[in-house]
């Protein structure tokens, strides 16, 4: 329904009208713009120094990006791509999450081992949270309560009360966590670890592990499959779990978690975004510097799309009314 | 602001994590006196390998504070000349886990005195393959990657490149000598021919003469695709590029160099670390550093993840399959269990650059691809480990 309406618009007016992708490029100081039907980059928009972390407010009025080396947080008008401001964001933010609140934002400063709570508004720092030592893997759950931080070299998942911006759990995970989210209803929090090459699943309610899972490749060897970012259907039941220089994305059964399938992409895939009806996946390929696009109903790969130098972060800026 | 917080987050995990254990690590350096060089470009830091220490324990500390655990280090310094043993009691009085930087034959030394004996030594300097072979102790752990593993490295770069026609030239120190032995069992292992072999017999000052004399010294070489370099103190290797009879790269000891760490290592969230060690030491990170950060990072898992500090417990935990570290360079890190030798990925790289990384892709193992670098269970002669752990 979406789909044919874009369709319609996009006959209608200008091309820029389809819904887009947005990647950063960590080495290239930009932004690819890739039009979700048509696969091409449309808009290639300069950003601060090593963009990684990107998210779009609730109404995507405004897109948020990480600029690790500016040691900012900057925020963009995504229609005309130019940067408003910056936002105090403590050193060498790396990833962030949005609160529900949509007013709130939680980043990760990697060098600092610390977590900052941004006040997109006032732009102000609300609190500085001591955590461990390279925090990156950020996640809020859907109703605002809990915000985790995972670092990567203390191996910790970080649970923060957003009523007291205190932690209130530390729970180990296995080596260099990369990334977390609060997944079915925020029931559960899942956890890669790189280095580790798991998935920790917990029971959010009690912060205990609930469930491990592995990967498993014929003919590469279990070092290189590393768990970094990894997506959830909208319904809960699958998860598309990037497997870094093993150069495939898995396909978890997010119920039973068994891995169900493999598919290649390009080389050191990191993170992903879904289009607006979650029927295409577009996964960042750091070291092959392109976006891999995967048919999530056939899980196939179906096409490569060229960007910048080393892609990392992805996200969705749908652009019907 | 920030200290409150602090003070709530210790709160916390004080009331979560129960009563503080405290782990003290002793570093323990014994200086050697250095060989003299024609270049004054590098001089040693004085804080080479206890920085990567330092760094690694605040670490260690940063994830203790949610673990109630208290991280302490204490450094004992033996001068040149001075009674090595004498301060490894001192050291061992202090702690029982111990990062040591000292030759070979004092390790050996160390390891053998009675106050030894139930604690954990790691080697964070010395390169010996003796020390990985018979002469293993089982106290002794090693993070520094041996001669072996790094000339291992760069034969399969030079099998990789089809370099495979090799000429040595072998300083006179006793460091050198190892490393070309070393590089010539390399060769052998992964079939490079060692076309020519020479040693450096100079004593003019190369700053000077490197232009006239290195053609003349290397005119009688066989031809080779690639000219090797024995000169682990760097006293004359760096004269040797661009100089030689024919137009051949050069590798080992200078120029394209396999190292366990390097400052120009920036994948795999190496930057991160590059930064960390940078803001403290305010200067470049080493491979020593990289070992001693290895070590203290190695005790900083296991007391973590093996929930204890009992030192029989962390060394067999450290020893077993669930130990694994991260170590910023791509493939996670633990420790072969027939001679304690660290397995690590071997970074090739010349001043400005990371070359590529070993083990290189085609270079299989039954086990673990990282034991294609240095002894392999079945070629070392070290026994200790087997002995009590089975």
């Amino acid at each position: 329904m979406i789909r044919t309406m874009t369709a319609i618009l996009a006959l209608a007016a200008s091309p820029a009208i389809a819904d887009e992708i947005w990647v950063t490029n960590e080495k290239d100081d930009t932004i690819s713009v890739i039009d979700a039907e048509t696969f091409e980059v449309t808009r290639t928009i300069p950003t601060g120094e090593r963009p990684r972390g990107i998210t779009f407010s609730h109404d995507y009025s405004r897109v948020y990006i990480c600029a690790s080396d500016s040691d900012a947080v900057q925020v963009m008008d995504p229609v005309s791509g130019e940067i408003l401001h910056d936002l105090p964001s403590g050193e060498d933010p790396e990833q962030f999450v949005l609160h529900p609140d949509d007013r709130r934002l939680y980043i990760a400063n990697e060098d600092d081992a610390i977590t900052t709570v941004v006040d997109t508004e006032t732009r102000r720092v609300i609190a500085q949270i001591d955590v461990g030592i390279e925090p990156e893997g950020m996640a809020v759950s859907p109703d605002g309560s809990t915000v985790v931080t995972t670092s990567e070299t203390t191996n910790m998942a970080h649970w923060i009360d957003t009523q007291t911006e205190a932690i209130f759990a530390n729970t180990l995970v296995d080596s260099r966590p990369r990334h977390a989210e609060f997944v079915k209803d925020g029931a559960e929090l899942w956890v890669s670890a790189e280095i580790g090459g798991t998935l920790t699943i917990f029971d959010a309610a009690t912060q205990a592990e609930k469930a491990k899972i592995s990967f498993e490749i014929k003919g590469v060897h279990e070092d290189r499959l590393q768990p970094v970012g990894f997506e959830l259907t909208p319904d809960g039941k699958t998860a598309f779990v990037a497997l870094g220089p093993a150069n495939h994305v898995a396909v978890v059964n997010a119920e039973t978690y068994e891995v169900e399938d493999y598919l290649l992409v390009g080389r050191r895939v990191w993170h992903m975004a879904f289009n607006a009806d979650h029927s295409l996946l577009f996964t960042t390929n750091g070291i092959s510097g392109d976006v891999t696009v995967i048919d999530v109903a056939a899980r196939k790969p179906v096409k490569t799309i060229k960007v910048g130098r080393f892609p990392w972060g992805a996200a969705l800026r749908p652009t019907e009314g | 602001m920030r200290k409150a917080l602090l003070a709530g987050v210790l709160a916390v995990c004080a009331g979560s994590a129960g009563a503080e254990t405290t782990i003290r690590i002793g570093y323990l350096s014994v200086a050697q006196p250095a060989p003299p060089v024609l270049s004054n470009l590098d001089p040693r830091p004085d804080d080479l390998g206890l920085a990567g220490a330092r760094l690694g324990l605040a670490e260690n500390a940063t994830t203790g504070r949610f673990m109630g655990q208290d991280w302490k280090l204490s450094e004992t310094v033996v001068p040149e000349g001075g009674d090595a043993l004498a301060g490894a009691r001192t050291a061992l009085a202090g702690a029982r886990l111990l990062v040591i930087d000292a030759p070979a034959s004092t390790l050996q030394a160390i390891a053998d005195l009675p106050e030894a004996k139930g604690a954990l030594l790691f080697n964070a300097t010395a390169q010996d393959g003796e020390l990985r072979d018979e002469g293993c102790r089982a106290n002794l752990l090693h993070t520094i990657p041996s001669h072996a593993m790094r000339t291992d490295a760069l034969a399969q770069f030079l099998v990789g490149r089809r370099w495979t026609d090799v000429a040595l030239i072998e300083g006179p120190h006793p460091e050198d000598a190892a490393f070309a032995r070393a590089m010539s069992a390399s060769a052998e292992k992964f079939r490079l021919s060692l076309v020519g072999r020479k040693d450096w017999r100079f004593d003019a000052d190369m700053r000077r003469n490197a232009s006239a004399e290195v053609p003349l010294f290397t005119q009688d070489l066989d031809d080779h695709d690639v000219l090797l370099i024995a000169d682990e103190v760097h006293d004359f290797g760096r004269y040797v590029a661009y100089n030689t009879w024919l137009p051949r790269p050069v590798a080992g000891s200078e120029e394209l160099v396999p190292e366990g760490w390097s400052p120009v290592v920036e994948q795999w969230g190496a930057a991160q670390l590059q930064g960390r060690f940078e803001e403290a030491a305010a200067r470049d990170m080493l491979p020593e550093d990289y070992a001693a950060w290895a070590a203290v990072r190695t005790l900083g898992e296991a007391v973590t993840r093996a929930g204890g500090t009992e030192t029989d417990a962390l060394r067999a935990y450290i020893l077993s399959d669930a130990f694994e570290l991260g170590g910023f360079k791509g493939s996670p890190l633990s420790y072969r269990a027939w001679n304690g030798q660290l397995r690590q990925p071997i970074p090739i790289v010349t001043d400005r650059a990371v070359v590529a990384t070993a083990p290189l892709e085609g270079f299989m193992h039954q086990g673990n691809e990282l034991d294609t670098l240095g002894l392999d269970a079945p070629e070392s002669a070290c026994t200790a480990f087997t002995e009590t752990s089975q």
